[in-house]
């Protein structure tokens, strides 16, 4: 190779105090410009794996709960996503308020989770918090846990009637999404 | 490659030695698996499965392949393309499908066993340490690869499969959802999902090919290992690769190809679940879901973690099902015996197979039912896999008193009984290479 010999030769006829040779500003100034390119090309690479603007498009869904008697609930769907929309009973609601907040892995009272004066209606994601699983317990009949409101089949976390996680590997209470009420009967979720 | 005594390519026909002089790919090959690759002579059939899983892996992607010609990659198209354009309409599709559901399951079933193989025989250790890391990559691809192949055709364990494991990104703080997200390109696994699932199955394996082949490469630069754990000595330890191997590891694929057709005809769907045969719905998921039978053991030691204790339990879950796998990355130095084989470490052998019984209790939980019972089990068996690589191993392999060596493959082998060894004509092989040959009878 002769860059031995061309670097010595550069050297001799720029002189030691120059500092930086001409050759090596060169060289590296070639390679970062390169390197800067192919940052950017692998940028387009990446942000295809996003969801697209389609996919972002915050839809929203409005349910009807008049039909939802005390007691039962309903599953509909918000961004490809399972909503679990519950008319409680008094009872679980007195159950929900009785547990002490330091119990609790993700403390919070039913009052934070539900809208002020419609305590009785708990929206929440069908979502587990541990790996996404669609909990059990909204449809009549099915195992609601130990703890009476949602289980998980998948690896055994149990919610509570206020859908917040009381055991298992869980590590949060299933989640509110935004919501409001249009009318006394009609929810607009999203 | 790897010994002096290794036998040159000499190409007999004129167009072999034409290519060889341009591109010596025919001394390649015959330097890695035809008569110039010396190897011990004394494996036995546990040295089987490395070729098997290599055939294994054939037969995947050229089954792979063609039903590649037929899958429709969406989320409408998935399930009636393999159920029903596969499955009932593409000639012999039934068979190829059912090949390559089952052929995974096989592959590994034999690539478990090499592991263990290796794992008692000490192959990690020096100088093979590359070998087994490589070794580890593959099956890290693997794992990926089988994941997404099961997700395509777009059943019930198909999608909440996808879910869970993309969910297992979420455990991380900050980062994690975000990463989740864009793993999926959505907020529940869709289109977008599915359609990057199947470029990327249909990458993944040809990766694992060149894997392999860096495998066998750092492997041919030692030599095989072999159940005594003693090296190579001289030429007297090792026969050719071709015709001897070659002919046992056919015969032995016959067998294991024979079990695998039998499974393929008469239970095809034995190992899968009953589930997958529903279409994909987000909105329910299945009562009992458990993914692949060769998840098992991590899926267990994900659930084992059922108390938040500094970290959230479904962070310690997820972190322990890693680095279950990647501590054997560092086994290398955990195992400090210089003592390779298990045959030889009295110690070794008990908590091998204790390790052994360990990790199929550790199985049985991932698949089966999530009960006060079950878990306690499972947090038990999870701990004590930790407990034998990071603890007992290296303790075992700093206080144990090994057996002797034998001094070399061909004393281990012959017990002195040479002349009965030997080929017919031959009683006696000198070391000076000198022939003494007596007529036959």
């Amino acid at each position: 190779m002769a860059t031995k010999a061309t670097s010595a030769e550069v050297n001799d006829t720029t002189g030691p105090e120059e500092g930086v040779r001409r050759r090596d500003f060169l060289n590296v100034a070639a390679v970062s410009f390169a390197g800067v390119g192919a940052v950017a090309a692998i940028a387009p690479l990446i942000v295809q794996m996003s969801p697209s603007a389609d996919v972002l498009a915050m839809a929203t869904t409005e349910v009807d709960i008049s039909k939802i008697q005390p007691g039962q609930g309903i599953k509909t769907s918000w961004r490809k996503q399972p909503v679990f929309i519950r008319n409680l009973m008094p009872k679980e609601i007195a159950e929900a308020n009785a547990v002490p907040l330091s119990d609790l892995r993700d403390p919070q009272t039913l009052a934070e989770r539900t809208k002020p004066g419609k305590t009785n209606w708990l929206i929440t994601l069908g979502v587990c918090t541990h790996l996404g699983c669609v909990p059990l317990g909204i449809g009549e009949g099915e195992n609601r846990g130990p703890f009476g409101g949602y289980f998980c089949p998948c690896h055994g976390s149990a919610y509570d009637t206020a859908a917040r996680i009381r055991q298992g590997p869980a590590p949060k209470n299933l989640t509110v999404p935004d919501y409001k009420f249009l009318s006394a009967t009609t929810v607009q979720i999203g | 490659m790897s010994f002096s005594w290794a036998k040159p390519y000499e190409p007999k026909h004129p167009v072999m030695r034409w290519i060889d002089e341009r591109l010596p790919l025919p001394r390649v090959v015959y330097g890695a698996i035809g008569g110039g690759y010396p190897v011990p002579r004394n494996l036995n059939y546990w040295w089987n499965f490395g070729v098997l899983a290599g055939i294994f892996l054939t037969i995947q992607i050229v089954t792979g392949i063609v039903l590649a010609m037929h899958y429709t990659a969406s989320t409408d198209g998935a399930f009636n393309s393999v159920n029903q354009l596969i499955m009932r309409d593409v000639n012999a599709g039934w068979l190829l499908r059912y090949a390559h559901m089952n052929g995974a399951s096989f592959f590994f079933l034999v690539t478990y066993i090499h592991i263990f193989r290796g794992l008692y025989y000490g192959s990690y250790k020096a100088p093979r340490e590359l070998v087994w890391m490589l070794g580890l990559v593959i099956y890290l691809l693997m794992m990926a690869t089988g994941f997404m192949g099961y997700v395509l055709p777009w059943g019930q364990m198909s999608y909440w499969g996808a879910q869970v494991i993309t969910g297992f990104f979420s455990a991380f703080p900050l980062v994690g959802e975000p990463i989740r997200i864009w793993l999926l390109g959505g907020y529940a696994p869709d289109q977008a999902a599915l359609t990057r699932f199947f470029s990327l199955h249909y990458l993944l394996p040809f990766v694992i090919a060149g894997v392999v082949i860096l495998h066998i490469w750092a492997l041919h630069i030692p030599g095989s290992s072999n159940p005594t754990g003693v090296d190579v000595k001289s030429e007297r330890d090792t026969l050719p690769f071709h015709p001897f191997y070659t002919a046992k590891d056919g015969w032995f694929a016959a067998a294991v190809l024979l079990f695998y057709a039998l499974v393929t005809y008469y239970a095809p769907n034995y190992l899968g679940h009953p589930d997958n045969y529903i279409p994909a719905n987000p909105l329910a998921t299945p009562a009992h879901i458990v993914p692949e039978w060769y998840f098992w053991p991590f899926y267990a030691i994900l659930r084992s973690f059922t108390v938040d204790f500094i970290l959230p339990a479904k962070l310690w879950g997820v972190l322990a099902m890693f680095s279950s796998i990647l501590l054997l990355f560092f086994l290398p130095w955990l195992d400090k015996s210089p003592v390779r084989s298990g045959s030889y470490r009295p110690v070794f052998k008990r908590f091998f197979w204790l390790l052994v019984i360990d990790v199929l209790i550790l199985g049985y939980i991932g698949g089966a039912e999530i009960n006060a019972r079950n878990v306690a089990l499972g947090q038990a068996a999870a701990a004590y896999y930790f407990l034998h690589f990071l603890v007992i191993l290296p303790l075992v392999s700093k206080f144990e008193t090994t057996l002797p060596l034998p001094n070399s493959i061909s004393e281990s082998v012959l017990h002195g009984e040479e002349a009965e060894a030997a080929p017919a004509g031959q009683t006696k092989t000198k070391r000076g290479g000198s022939v003494a040959t007596t007529t036959a009878h």
